[in-house]
């Protein structure tokens, strides 16, 4: 059985920036595997700009952003295996994938870094009622049939979900000449950036109806029409606003999903409120030296931000190979989701794993909510406090934490993250 | 001129195709669609039942009952996945014992010897997801569950393997009769045979019609299901039934052999025998009452759901045999449940019925059971992968990360006895796009290589046939 030190499961914007990460802190022998014909991920397919403002302090596209990161791989030599598919993760970190060139093979590795990635979720996972024609895609389905094919999947368009994609391909496909009639999203504010809608919708006059879903598909081969209706704050159609919009594609942009069956079957504990694994602030998981980062383990709206957390995770595993600062596991503090958070990443602090300076929690609220203070609390005690005009679950909040604080709690105790609210809240 | 035309692609018409291509025939099947089982064959339960449910006597007490124990060998023939894991109807109070009981018996008539009524103790041990409402259950070890669209592809594509004739996108619109001939009308010209088979499915009174015989109806009996992720697949180990109804067997919770979970179907009286759309309160329902079997159902598990039409016949019991106006026409009609589980013994008694009408059956020495086998690349063993890979790099080359489908196993599906000609089709014969993305990541890699393989442009590559293209034309 070969073994490698370092095997990176996934040649996206996380896996390279991992890997490219490890190697620079001395993890000589690093492997990357990549499903796809090239590294890059779904930045491929990605050829508007807004990427790389905060990481590069420049404005790239998907496809600038991803080859600087192809670039480092390049320049350090780390070697990686395209259109190889991981088939499975053993907890013992064996990793058996197949390819075109060397079939079913299994590498041991002494540390593995998760960075598969997510999927987009589907008609299905909605149970959007209504006939089964041609003309359904997801945003990043038709995303790929626009830039990476070169194919207009149709000519006028609904879209479902305010999600960055749906946002992006709203555009996209307009200048392409399709017309699209109106965005639908569910809840009363867009899970977008606001940039985004301005610039996609906005620009262009493409209407988004909030509080309106499809609640039914129409058409026997190809669609032909969705029924649009008004929900109410139970988000439950309301059934006299129903609205009968002919159109021959839907586009759904309805949310992201990690990707972590190979983590399920590894035995990684996974939070089921990011479908990710549970990982400490060193982005472990719950398997001694398997690590995970990027949309594998927590849904990302910025790339830069994905970019960060893998060179944490590479680092981590660099550490983690070459045995320096390796916590003893034990010790941990729980990072808590409190009022107003849906989520927390890290899920856990080693007490032992504070070597850095800062440790930084990324978290996301659960509504949209103005005038409050994002808060990080032990007991009665306040360790950081930063105000906030307006926060929405769209956007990925951040809040660093001094690692001398941190030492002070005791294990076992919870770190609270919470909204606070001076009485005004929403 | 045929010796028989029959009219159906379905799970029947497969099935009594598959039986008279023993035999020295020539034989056409045909069908509107554009593959075989684009009806009720392939949206349904996908259960081989036991046997207990039809009343005694019936032909669907008889069928069921052979059908079943031909499936095994039949399965083995036609390389179909089936697993005979045993169903149990669960009932919710001590009083259902006694309607346990009538099935018991109801079943021991028909010949299923097998049943047996378990305690709450047995059931959990059984079932640990299974409600603890539940009480009582019938337990019956010969139920089963299979790949319908599998079953029917494989068993028409073993009779044309036997030199039987498959006509898709061929509709029926005339039957006339002279001279001891059928003349079909159809969308693909004027055909003749001798003797014909109606085995259109919900379609098939129309078709008795068109004959001059108005002896039956077909009401469409419309059934939602929910599919689950393969993580929920071994949530339960068995079939698990509710007390039946007048309208069906209700709402099942069922591994499939794929090893998803499948819940449904409810039951509703249609009008329209195209509407296989699902409503928002049909799949609640479903999702509702299943849950009375297994609360802990989590919905967010869902992938998928469909709707599947019955073909539910005005008689009440399968009509099978001469029509009264000819006897050259017989009729394979009004096959709802059990008929997945009775076709093999439908196609035997109806190739014996066409014998009773004169046609005469001359066993051919070259027939052959079995169909040529297709390992996919993610059932072989490590080094039987490994060689495949050596001997054609698609083997390598995964194109459906869900189902763990190679581009190897895609183009094998469309260049197979009856080969895929759309996407749905690929997906029936492979699983590429059946996981939990639904052909999100693979769809645009399948439709690329139906193109390549078909030689056909992207924008005629469909969904399903017609119009359902999935490409309108190049961007600026």
């Amino acid at each position: 059985m070969k073994e490698v030190d370092l095997v990176v499961i996934g040649g996206g914007p996380a896996g390279m920036a991992a890997a490219v990460k490890a190697k620079e802190k001395g993890v000589q022998d690093v492997l990357i595997l990549e499903r796809e014909n090239s590294l890059g991920g779904i930045l491929n397919q990605c050829i508007h700009n807004g990427f790389g403002l905060h990481y590069f302090g420049e404005e790239l596209t998907g496809l600038e952003y991803a080859a600087r990161f192809i670039d480092k791989v390049h320049r350090m030599n780390i070697p990686y295996c395209l259109e190889t598919m991981v088939l499975n993760i053993g907890s013992d970190k064996t990793v058996t994938a197949v390819n075109s060139t060397e079939g079913v093979f299994t590498i041991k590795a002494k540390s593995i870094i998760l960075a598969m990635g997510c999927r987009e979720r589907t008609r299905g996972a909605l149970n959007i009622p209504g006939t089964r024609p041609s003309g359904i895609y997801t945003a990043g389905t038709a995303q790929k049939y626009v830039n990476i094919y070169g194919y207009m999947p149709g000519k006028s368009v609904v879209i479902l979900g305010s999600g960055d994609i749906g946002l992006i391909m709203a555009r996209r496909l307009t200048l392409e000449g399709a017309e699209v009639k109106m965005v639908c999203e569910l809840l009363p504010y867009s899970s977008g950036l606001t940039r985004n809608i301005v610039q996609c919708l906005d620009d262009y006059n493409i209407p988004l109806k909030l509080n309106h879903t499809v609640v039914a598909v129409h058409g026997k081969e190809r669609l032909e029409g969705v029924t649009v209706a008004e929900v109410d704050q139970n988000r439950k159609p309301i059934p006299e606003t129903a609205e009968f919009v002919p159109c021959d594609t839907l586009l759904l942009s309805v949310g992201l999903i990690p990707e972590n069956e190979l983590s399920r079957d590894a035995g990684i504990e996974l939070d089921p409120v990011t479908s990710g694994p549970v990982v400490d602030a060193r982005m472990e998981t719950s398997v001694e030296g398997i690590f995970a980062c990027g949309n594998v383990a927590h849904v990302h709206d910025l790339v830069d931000n994905v970019s960060n957390e893998s060179e944490l995770a590479g680092e981590s595993a660099a550490e983690y190979i070459l045995g320096i600062n390796v916590p003893d596991r034990s010790e941990t503090i729980v990072v808590k989701a409190g009022n107003g958070i849906r989520y927390t990443v890290p899920q856990l602090i080693r007490k032992q794993s504070l070597s850095r300076d800062t440790v930084k929690i990324f978290f996301r609220v659960a509504d949209v909510y103005r005038n409050v203070r994002l808060a990080a609390r032990c007991g009665n005690n306040i360790l950081v406090e930063r105000k906030r005009i307006k926060v929405t679950p769209g956007e990925m909040e951040t809040l660093e934490l001094k690692s001398q604080d941190l030492r002070e709690i005791n294990a076992g105790e919870e770190l609270v993250i919470e909204l606070r609210t001076d009485g005004e809240g929403h | 001129m045929y010796d028989v035309v029959v009219v159906g692609a379905g799970v029947t018409g497969a099935f009594i195709a598959r039986e008279l291509s023993k035999y020295r025939l020539s034989i056409l099947v045909i069908d509107k669609e554009s593959d075989v089982a684009m009806g009720t064959s392939k949206a349904n339960s996908a259960i081989v039942h036991a046997g207990y449910d039809a009343v005694p006597g019936t032909l669907k007490a008889l069928l069921n009952i052979r059908g079943n124990k031909m499936m095994k060998r039949i399965s083995e023939e036609l390389d179909v996945s089936f697993k005979m894991t045993g169903s149990l109807v669960v009932c919710f109070s001590k009083d259902g014992i006694f309607e346990l009981e009538e099935l018991k018996i109801r079943g021991f008539k028909n010949g299923v010897e097998d049943l047996e009524i378990i305690g709450a103790d047995r059931l959990r041990e059984m079932e640990p997801n299974i409600s603890p409402n539940a009480v009582v259950a019938l337990y019956a070890p010969s139920a089963g569950i299979i790949c319908p669209y599998e079953l029917t592809l494989h068993a028409m594509e073993n009779a044309v393997e036997n030199g039987a004739e498959l006509k898709l996108e061929c509709e029926l619109s005339g039957i006339s009769y002279d001279r001891e001939v059928f003349r079909l009308e159809t969308t693909k010209g004027v055909i003749e045979c001798r003797y014909l088979v109606n085995a259109a499915g919900l379609y098939s009174d129309t078709v008795a019609e068109m004959a001059g015989d108005h002896s039956f109806r077909i009401n469409p009996r419309k059934g939602e299901y929910v599919l689950l992720d393969k993580i929920y697949g071994s949530f339960v180990n068995r079939v698990i039934f509710q007390l039946p109804t007048d309208k069906g067997k209700g709402v099942l919770v069922t591994p499939t052999v794929d090893g998803n979970l499948l819940v449904g179907p409810n039951a509703e009286d249609i009008d329209d025998k195209t509407d296989t759309s699902t409503t928002s309160r049909g799949l609640s329902e479903v999702i509702n009452v299943a849950r009375l079997s297994v609360p802990s159902l989590d919905t967010r598990g869902i992938i998928t759901s469909f709707a599947g039409l019955r073909a539910t016949g005005s008689t009440g019991d399968f009509i099978i045999g001469p029509s009264p106006v000819n006897n050259k026409l017989i009729h394979a009609a009004g096959i709802e449940s059990p008929g997945l589980t009775a076709a093999p013994a439908i196609g035997e008694m109806v190739a014996d019925v066409l014998k009773k009408n004169g046609l005469k059956l001359e066993d051919k020495p070259d027939y052959c059971p079995y169909i040529e086998k297709y390992t996919p690349s993610r059932k072989m063993s490590e080094s039987q992968w490994n060689e495949a890979v050596k001997k054609d790099p698609a083997h390598g080359r995964i194109v459906c990360r869900c189902e763990k489908i190679t581009e190897a196993d895609i183009v094998a599906s469309i260049r197979r006895t009856i080969g895929a000609r759309n996407v749905d089709a690929v997906k029936r014969r492979t699983r590429a796009g059946m996981g939990r993305c639904q052909g999100g990541f693979c769809s645009p890699r399948v439709v690329e290589i139906l193109s390549k393989e078909l030689g056909i442009p992207f924008e005629e590559v469909t969904k399903s046939g017609g119009k359902s293209v999935f490409l309108l034309k190049k961007t600026k």
